[in-house]
């Protein structure tokens, strides 16, 4: 047990003394979500505006490109064990006395702080974008975070733990990540969609991520319109089979999720070749 | 008590078969190399005993832990020093090594003097604060060797310590390798394909194609090879070949004539007398004659018919090879 939780706080140390080190990587993981922010805020604010009645698109999309911030962090965590495993790093972790789920547990950890540091980091837009901010807002939203990319480094984990190069890894989070990213609400309200399209984004773990931290944003009011309305059309909420999900039940989801990801990944990372 | 016992080790990738069943033993403080071209098996060898691959077959004992069954108080045991560079280059020297005592929870009282007293003897002190990246291969072999020791380790298996170094920095490193030895009393498993550098082995296991084909002292198994090595160059080997065996039956109880690179080789047990002999009567046109000591290159080209280094050669060279020889037999 010590081991393990040794092989945690290792692994979760250098983490973020790399993350400290290389500043081109904190600036890198803003690019695109800003790039999305900026480009489709102001391509579709008019457009899309008529589908979430009330909000503005913008502070529709905002929420979502919090989450999208920290699944772009979370998940580039695996790509950092591929790194090592090119590099020859891992042999020096793995051939130390570390357990190995505490190896994938800090890893999960490491890039969870620094997804949540993000996270927190694009909060400074808040006040330009017309999202009101208030400090217990960010109290609630911390933990939020952090159960959310510790959830989705376990998929970045997962990715990795039979991955050999790098090339592979950007591959399959090109082929995994993109759909997920379009498909979870982060864009557009997933209840007016055709039905493929629905019910791939009610199996993406990101749709209840992105919905819990918009009800947290927008109030539960707004974000929370679902099926109850009766006009689903018009919904900016997840509904699964006519319920119209709370934020505690989205957190639940993620956190099942997560405890599920890490499971499978701790399994496949300690298999012995 | 031995510190590395093997029985019967196999490892198997699929089809192929990579190391099949290996025995030795390696005693406390003894420097044992394990000697043989690329792919014989050797890395596979030391990744088993250090619990980073499963076994296929057989049992290892690390310094009385089983491999598979304890595989954490192994790990605790041991240092290694991987052949391919297994630093991180982002960060410093220091912060490496800080790292490693971390993972092998070395003491906070004993880690920074430790750091500060292995730092110096590898003559790294001034660059303990520069990162791994602006390091020349020979600056990040004697860090992995530091590193390698943080833990105190009983045993410190090193994979080709020094590939792709200079010859100036690979004697540097053997150096420090056999002062450590001699310091500490550490048992050392080293691989390598290097002739010279398994010399400084006290006893050599020579492998090929994932079997032990020999293990002696380097001494003993040059010494089983009868004497002197001779090397020929005829116009015609081949023929040169078969008339030595034919006028020389005593030849074929050592090691018999092998026509390898151009030059016919073989060994007698006293080789200033043999040679008058030879040019007394030998009809074969020869062009050149060469006698020697014989090296540890002489034993594997004896064991297998073939000598280590053709294994690195690639086909272009072997093939430029032939058409020279050919060019000058005519």
């Amino acid at each position: 047990m010590e081991e393990v939780f040794r092989g945690m706080w290792v692994v979760a140390y250098r983490e973020l003394l790399r993350f400290v080190q290389e500043r081109s990587r904190i600036f890198s993981s803003f690019a695109m979500p800003l790039l999305f922010l900026v480009i489709f805020g102001a391509g579709f604010n008019r457009i899309i505006g008529a589908m979430t009645p009330g909000v503005d698109y913008i502070q529709f999309m905002y929420p979502g490109i919090i989450a999208m911030t920290v699944l772009m962090s979370s998940v580039m965590s695996g790509l950092s064990i591929v790194w090592d495993r090119e590099f020859g790093f891992l042999k020096e972790i793995l051939v130390a006395p570390l357990g190995r789920s505490g190896i994938v547990l800090g890893k999960a950890a490491g890039s969870a702080t620094v997804a949540v540091i993000q996270g927190i980091v694009m909060l400074v837009l808040a006040p330009f974008l017309g999202v009101s901010l208030s400090p217990l807002m960010v109290i609630e939203l911390i933990p939020m975070l952090i159960i959310i990319s510790l959830s989705l480094s376990g998929l970045g984990v997962l990715i990795a733990s039979r991955m050999r190069s790098q090339q592979g890894f950007q591959i399959i989070v090109q082929i995994i990540i993109m759909p997920m990213m379009f498909l979870s609400g982060v864009f557009f309200p997933v209840n007016n969609v055709p039905t493929w399209m629905e019910v791939i984004s009610k199996i993406n773990p990101l749709t209840y991520s992105v919905d819990a931290i918009r009800q947290l944003f927008l109030g539960k009011e707004i974000a929370g319109m679902g099926g109850t309305m009766g006009q689903a059309g018009n919904a900016i909420g997840v509904t699964v089979f006519g319920h119209t999900m709370t934020i505690l039940q989205d957190v639940l989801v993620v956190v099942i999720l997560g405890v599920v990801l890490l499971s499978i990944a701790t399994w496949s990372f300690s298999k012995q070749e | 008590m031995n510190t590395i016992e093997v029985e019967e080790l196999s490892r198997n990738f699929g089809q192929l078969v990579a190391v099949d069943r290996v025995s030795f033993q390696v005693a406390e403080g003894e420097i044992f190399g394990f000697l043989g071209p690329n792919g014989a098996g050797k890395t596979t060898t030391i990744n088993m005993l250090c619990t980073l691959l499963a076994l296929s077959g057989g049992r290892a004992i690390v310094n009385g832990y089983d491999v598979v069954r304890q595989r954490s108080e192994v790990r605790h045991s041991i240092g290694l020093v991987f052949q391919e560079p297994a630093l991180d280059e982002y960060l410093t020297a220091e912060q490496n090594l800080r790292f490693h005592a971390y993972a092998y929870n070395i003491p906070k009282e004993l880690r920074e003097k430790r750091i500060g007293k292995l730092l110096e003897l590898v003559e790294l002190s001034d660059r303990r604060k520069s990162k791994v990246r602006t390091f020349s291969g020979g600056m990040k072999r004697r860090l992995e060797i530091a590193r390698g020791l943080l833990h105190n380790p009983r045993v410190l298996f090193l994979d080709e310590p020094t590939l792709g170094l200079d010859p100036q920095t690979r004697r540097l490193i053997w150096d420090y390798i056999l002062a450590l030895r001699k310091e500490n009393n550490l048992t050392i498993f080293l691989t390598t394909h290097y002739m010279d550098e398994a010399e400084n082995s006290d006893r050599i296991s020579i492998i090929d194609h994932g079997r032990i084909i020999a293990l002696d002292t380097p001494d003993k198994l040059k010494d089983a090879l009868g004497g002197d090595v001779i090397t020929l160059k005829a116009v015609d080997n081949n023929a040169a070949a078969l008339e030595l065996k034919e006028r020389y039956p005593e030849l074929s109880s050592g090691p018999s004539p092998v026509v390898q690179n151009g030059v016919i080789t073989f060994s007698v047990p006293q080789g200033e007398k043999f040679l008058p002999k030879l040019m007394d009567s030998f009809q074969s046109h020869l062009l050149s004659i060469g006698i020697r000591r014989p090296t540890l290159d002489d034993v594997f080209l004896n064991l297998t018919g073939r000598a280590i280094r053709d294994e690195e050669a690639g086909f272009k060279e072997q093939m430029k090879g032939m058409v020279m020889r050919r060019g000058h037999g005519r």
